[in-house]
């Protein structure tokens, strides 16, 4: 099992974000959430990263209980996220950004930095070649002494998400990514989550606002709306339910 | 600041083809050229051309480039906004004061030169582990904080330094701690510098460094690619601390003569003034935001007291002048975000 999430719920206030949410992600899935803004999607996966602690439920990762640890502690038990608006280390080199997701596994200490011991320079040379490596599967080496902030969109988004998946995740958290996105652009990213989903072992978790990325990309999705799922199954059968459609297209207003 | 939005610059650009000139070899040249200095001004050769009076200008801008490039790992590289330097700079000064005098026999009672050496490594070490223990405690509690908060808990904890030590009478009060031996010289200040500046590149060119400057960038971000924001900091501010000790531990021994009020906010602000005159994330920003600064107010004193020798504390005024020129003209200081060729990694990456 990947990621396992029972009752899962949240409030802010007197405002119901998430209300009794469940998911049950396997090893290699790819699964999605939509809604209308405001629904609690993006609530989900800041309960799952540990940026707000669960008032109920659990979030089970492999065999490890998370909910509740701090967010650092979640990302270093393998759940990796990208965000809505893209967060990368603007002023940082593409190749640092990734080579600074290796943080975990850098191999050496204060000290061995500090006086650049034999070890320190072996492991500098390994963590350098794995970050290059990771960049030329995702075409952004030719890139790599450029500061990050300078890329264009579209190169911004597959950055980031080459850099999630730096950190040798067991699940992916994809925060729409196609925001902001031109046609074009959106084919380039449905086409970057299929290769991922195909060369990578993660499962994956894709909020999404434009429904036809869905569509092409998840087998499974559930709506959200006022936090609560009121539908899941097969995105072509989801996109019929009246609930759906009431909630999502507004009302007596059949899908395109 | 963090509130504030970072200025655009131009970030890391492509330098091709590797240095030649490498870190060691500047090393290497400055104190072939330290070690003959001190030793001719030491033995009164060519009183006419090296007067003592250079090597101490020298002596105070190494001492100044510690405190520096310490406190640029703080505000330059992890982008928060310390305001307490020189507390922890008294803090080792102090450490050392009591070291040098109270525990340890004084340098004429042990062989020459290797004697000094013993005292100096004993002292400044002592400078450097008290002033590090001090500042991960403080950090503990800082660190809970960002921006604005942490500038002004820094500034209190500065000011709580300075008055705790103007209480304690065994360490002379506010009369200040006098009779400390004069241990150090320009060679030593020297040395210390460049260990300064090697290790803390060592340790800015490594995964540290990269945390610390993706924290500034986006701790958000950071934080969920399980980076222990709260630990990384208070690395940082540790690390920064124990080398504001040792500047102070140089100090002391230099002046042979210290007070708690020279380490108020007032010395706080005037490593950042040249912190920001040289730009911030820059180790050679802080060598030359010290140099310009240092010699610039020298040159001030001259030219006023040439003139009216009542206007020569006029220079005073000068320095926070620089600082608003530099936060309204140019943000990014002499070399904000750039290094020289030699300071920058072998891989050019």
């Amino acid at each position: 099992m990947g990621l396992r999430i029972t009752d899962l719920t949240k409030s802010f206030g007197g405002l119901t974000a998430v209300s009794g949410f469940n998911l049950e992600l396997g090893e290699r899935d790819l699964q999605g959430i939509i809604g209308p803004n405001g629904a609690g999607k993006t609530t989900v996966f800041n309960l799952i990263t540990g940026v707000y602690a669960p008032d109920r439920g659990q979030i089970q990762l492999g065999d490890q209980a998370v909910s509740g640890l701090p967010s650092d502690a979640i990302a270093r038990a393998g759940i990796a996220r990208t965000f809505q608006n893209i967060r990368l280390f603007a002023q940082m080199t593409v190749l640092d950004n990734i080579t600074m997701a290796l943080h975990a596994r850098a191999g050496y200490g204060l000290w061995e930095a500090a006086f650049r011991t034999q070890n320190f320079h072996r492991q500098e040379a390994r963590l350098l070649a794995e970050s290059r490596e990771h960049l030329a599967r995702f075409g952004l080496l030719d890139r790599q002494r450029e500061a990050a902030g300078s890329l264009p969109y579209g190169e911004q988004r597959r950055l980031e998400i080459a850099r999630a998946l730096a950190t040798g995740p067991k699940v992916l958290l994809l925060d729409e990514p196609a925001a902001g996105m031109n046609p074009r652009e959106v084919e380039e990213l449905i086409q970057l989550i299929q290769q991922v989903h195909r060369d990578f072992s993660l499962a994956m978790l894709l909020i999404e606002h434009q429904l036809p990325v869905v569509m092409e990309l998840c087998r499974e999705v559930q709506v959200l709306d006022f936090g609560q799922t009121i539908a899941s199954g097969a995105p072509q059968e989801v996109v019929r339910n009246p609930l759906v459609i009431e909630a999502y297209l507004g009302e007596e207003e059949a899908p395109a | 600041m963090s509130t504030q939005p970072q200025p655009e610059h131009a970030a890391p650009s492509p330098e091709p083809g590797p240095s030649r000139v490498r870190f060691w070899m500047v090393c290497a040249l400055i104190l072939a050229l330290a070690l003959p200095l001190q030793l001719s001004v030491d033995a009164g050769l060519f009183p006419d051309v090296l007067n003592p009076y250079y090597l101490h200008l020298l002596t105070i801008i190494g001492m100044n480039i510690i405190l520096v490039a310490s406190l640029n790992l703080l505000n330059g590289y992890l982008g928060e906004f310390a305001l307490g330097h020189a507390g922890f700079m008294a803090v080792g000064a102090y450490t050392a004061a009591l070291l040098a005098t109270k525990a340890l026999p004084s340098a004429a009672a042990l062989p020459p030169v290797l004697g000094t050496c013993v005292i100096l490594v004993v002292t400044l070490g002592g400078a450097m582990l008290m002033a590090a223990g001090i500042g991960y405690l403080i950090g503990l509690v800082t660190f809970k904080t960002v921006g604005d908060y942490l500038a002004i808990i820094t500034l209190g904890f500065n000011m709580i330094i300075v008055n705790a030590i103007q209480n304690l009478d065994f360490v002379g009060g506010p009369r200040g701690f006098t009779g400390i031996p004069k241990n150090t010289n320009f060679l030593a200040v020297a040395v210390c510098a460049l260990l300064t500046l090697g290790l803390l590149r060592n340790l800015i060119q490594s995964s540290f460094g990269r945390v610390w400057v993706s924290i500034r960038e986006n701790a958000i971000a950071a934080e969920l690619m399980g980076v222990s924001i709260a630990r990384a900091k208070n690395w940082a501010f540790t690390i920064a601390a124990a080398f504001a000790g040792l500047a102070g531990g140089l100090w002391a021994q230099n002046q042979q003569f210290i007070t708690p009020r020279s380490f108020d906010y007032i010395k706080t602000t005037e490593i950042l003034v040249m912190l920001y005159l040289g730009g911030m994330a820059s180790l050679s920003g802080s060598i030359l935001g010290v140099v310009a600064y240092t010699l610039l107010m020298e040159l001030l004193r001259n030219l006023l007291s040439a003139f009216a020798p009542q206007l020569a504390e006029w220079r005073m005024l000068i320095s926070p002048l620089i600082l608003i020129i530099i936060m309204l003209t140019r943000q990014t200081g002499l070399l904000g975000n750039r290094e020289w060729r030699w300071l920058r990694p072998r891989q050019g990456a």
